[in-house]
């Protein structure tokens, strides 16, 4: 449908989007048992330790929706961007696009045509030495496009997000300001036709009003090129304006997933909930007057045993240091979390009752 | 209503595309000073070439009773030497062989050294521990030592003066490089090349080298004076130029006993050294602000 009109009103060439192969039904993106552990050296003398940035994290993405990921710094969310990306090597788990498992069905050129991101630093992310026209016309002609086509391409991009070509295709990135820069990153991401698109933490650095227009941005690109967002940020308003889903982490792993308005609404983990609270509210009468969680997160390097938020967890019961709670499903909706609470028959106090909620 | 708007946004000249190395060479023409080096060095390359069409005196032929004849003398514009020969044409003979031998080794340093800089910053982990532990070791000598331990071995000879200095450069110019593309490499943008599917040599090509050439470039300018220097360090051992072929840093040499006689024209081949070197810092200085295109 998109692709229809896109031939018709632009004559410009663009590079064939991956073949939608499993239809609607086919989540576009699963990831399992995703893990990256980084070695860290204790000292001249010390063990070996690892940080687990990453562990164990699991989820699916459907064609067409937006699953949002947040959490404190620190909690792998970035980690878990670059190595969807591929920008880092994972130590184990499958990441499979569309039904093809990454590195055997779909190869690592094939992915990256398919799947694309856009980074939180708008200046870092540019080459200061690429005229803009030329940073969004890099990728396409990696993919084999001829240097005309491709600027071409990169022009017509350029008015897609909203920046007039003949203004900005020879300026240099230092020549704009940081949401126009915003907007170029994500014109050279969609220049390649990604299904796909990794926003980390994309329109955090932009200041209120940009960041809005950036948003409605998104919103209006997704439509028009038919596009799938994995949307990276520690903004729980933005997270739930622009999320269909979303997913909580916490030390490297999932607490919470489940749709946005069912994990805002009545969120499982305790975690989530100290999250929520701790957001600013205008409502002078909803203010926050205790701080919902203390302390900082445990080092990642020697993560507690059991339940990794216990240490902080009001809740906590001797059974949650013993051993880790599974991401357990809630209801029909796809709420998921991981918390002896929310988890029916688990022996915690506060749990429901063995077969009261289940699905 | 916007169609004609549109129509003549098209059609502005704002449209033009300009490269990156134009904007630079329009950036450094506007420097007055780097302008000014470029015609000074210009001259003397130029004296350098045309050398025999010039109408100098033969520079090898002295005069036992025209020795060391003061600047200005009818005859001698720039004095004459311990041996009688004209210092002009000396000078601009001599200007042949010390810029081959200021600058030869320093473009190979350069190859070699930002070759072997940008693989061992861009590849990382072993690599990078081996090509920069072997680096290591050449620092272990003072450059000069270096330089006259290389040429002893390789015997006297401009050819192996230079070889030698290539080796004495290329450790340097390394690190410089190795450190400049580390810190590029860690940048969002090659990670987004990266994400965008391009091999490690189109990002070296289109990402690293344009942003890591420019510091490299800027050092090993520098380094063309220090190479002149050494250059002329060898020739007084007999390991480089050997008498009576002219070049400056032996010229300097050889004068050095009749600086109590005639300072002025002893000191000239040392001025020639120092112009050039000077002209090469101050230039290089330019094109690294050229090159920077964000001020």
């Amino acid at each position: 449908m998109t692709d229809a009109i896109n031939e018709t009103i632009s004559p410009v060439d663009r590079l064939e989007p991956v073949e939608d192969v499993g239809g609607a039904a086919q989540p576009l993106l699963q990831v399992v048992g995703l893990t990256k552990h980084f070695p860290v050296r204790g000292g001249l003398f010390g063990a070996r330790k690892t940080v687990r940035a990453v562990d164990d994290v699991s989820f699916s993405v459907a064609k067409g929706e937006t699953v949002g990921i947040v959490g404190e710094s620190g909690c792998g969310k970035s980690t878990t961007a670059r190595l969807l990306m591929h920008l880092m090597k994972r130590d184990d788990g499958e990441i499979i696009y569309d039904g093809m498992t990454v590195g055997r069905a779909l190869s690592l050129r094939e992915l990256r045509r398919g799947m694309q991101m856009v980074f939180q630093d708008s200046y870092a992310s540019l080459n200061p030495r690429l005229t803009i026209e030329q940073s969004i016309a890099f990728g396409p002609k990696v993919h084999g496009m001829a240097d005309a086509a491709a600027r071409a391409l990169a022009r017509e991009l350029l008015g897609k997000v909203g920046l007039r070509p003949e203004v900005f295709a020879n300026r240099y990135p230092h020549e704009v300001s940081g949401g126009q820069r915003q907007r170029v990153n994500i014109a050279r991401a969609l220049a390649l036709s990604p299904r796909l698109v990794i926003l980390d933490e994309a329109v955090s650095a932009l200041d209120k009003s940009v960041e809005a227009q950036v948003l409605n941005l998104l919103a209006d690109l997704k439509r028009e090129f038919g596009l799938t967002y994995l949307f990276i940020s520690h903004d729980l308003n933005v997270v739930r304006y622009i999320s269909d889903r979303v997913l909580v982490m916490y030390l490297g792993e999932v607490v919470e997933l489940g749709p946005v308005d069912l994990v805002w609404d009545a969120p499982a983990h305790p975690y989530t909930r100290a999250l929520l609270a701790a957001m600013p509210s205008s409502d002078p009468d909803h203010r926050t007057e205790t701080p919902p969680i203390s302390g900082d997160p445990p080092n990642p390097i020697d993560p507690p045993p059991g339940c990794r938020f216990h240490t902080r967890c009001p809740f906590a019961e001797p059974l949650c240091a013993n051993a880790a709670p599974k991401l357990t499903v809630l209801d029909t909706m796809g709420h998921q979390a991981a918390c002896y609470m929310a988890i029916p028959g688990s022996g915690h106090s506060r749990a429901p009752a063995k077969g009261a909620n289940a699905a | 209503m916007s169609a004609i708007t549109d129509a003549a946004l098209q059609a502005a000249p704002a449209d033009k595309a300009r490269g990156y190395w134009t904007t630079v060479g329009r950036r450094i023409s506007r420097d007055k000073v780097s302008m000014a080096c470029a015609v000074i060095l210009a001259l003397i390359f130029l004296s350098a070439v045309l050398a025999p069409w010039l109408g100098l005196a033969d520079p090898y032929q002295g005069s036992m009773i025209h020795r060391l004849r003061h600047i200005a003398t009818p005859g001698y514009p720039l004095g004459s030497d311990e041996l009688g020969r004209d210092m002009l044409a000396r000078l601009v003979y001599g200007g042949r062989l010390s810029l081959i031998i200021g600058i030869l080794p320093v473009i190979l340093g350069f190859l070699i050294g930002t070759s072997l800089g940008l693989i061992a910053g861009y590849a990382g982990g072993k690599v990078n521990t081996a090509i920069m532990r072997t680096v290591d070791v050449f620092y272990a000598f003072p450059s000069v030592l270096l330089a006259i331990a290389i040429s002893g071995a390789l015997g006297a000879g401009i050819v192996n003066s230079i070889v030698s200095l290539t080796i004495v450069f290329v450790p340097q110019i390394t690190r410089v490089a190795e450190s400049v593309t580390t810190g590029v490499r860690n940048m969002d943008f090659v990670e987004a090349a990266r994400a965008s599917g391009a091999g490690p040599f189109t990002i070296m090509r289109v990402h690293m080298l344009g942003n890591v050439l420019g510091p490299i470039f800027v050092y090993a300018t520098g380094l063309i004076s220090v190479s002149m220097i050494l250059a002329a360090g060898l020739s007084f051992l007999g390991l480089g130029t050997k008498p009576p072929e002219p070049e400056w840093g032996l010229m300097l040499n050889t004068l050095r006993t009749a600086i109590y006689v005639n300072p002025w024209v002893a000191a000239l081949p040392g001025v020639m050294i120092f112009a050039v070197s000077i002209c090469f810092n101050l230039l290089s200085d330019g094109m690294r602000g050229a090159m920077d295109i964000r001020n």
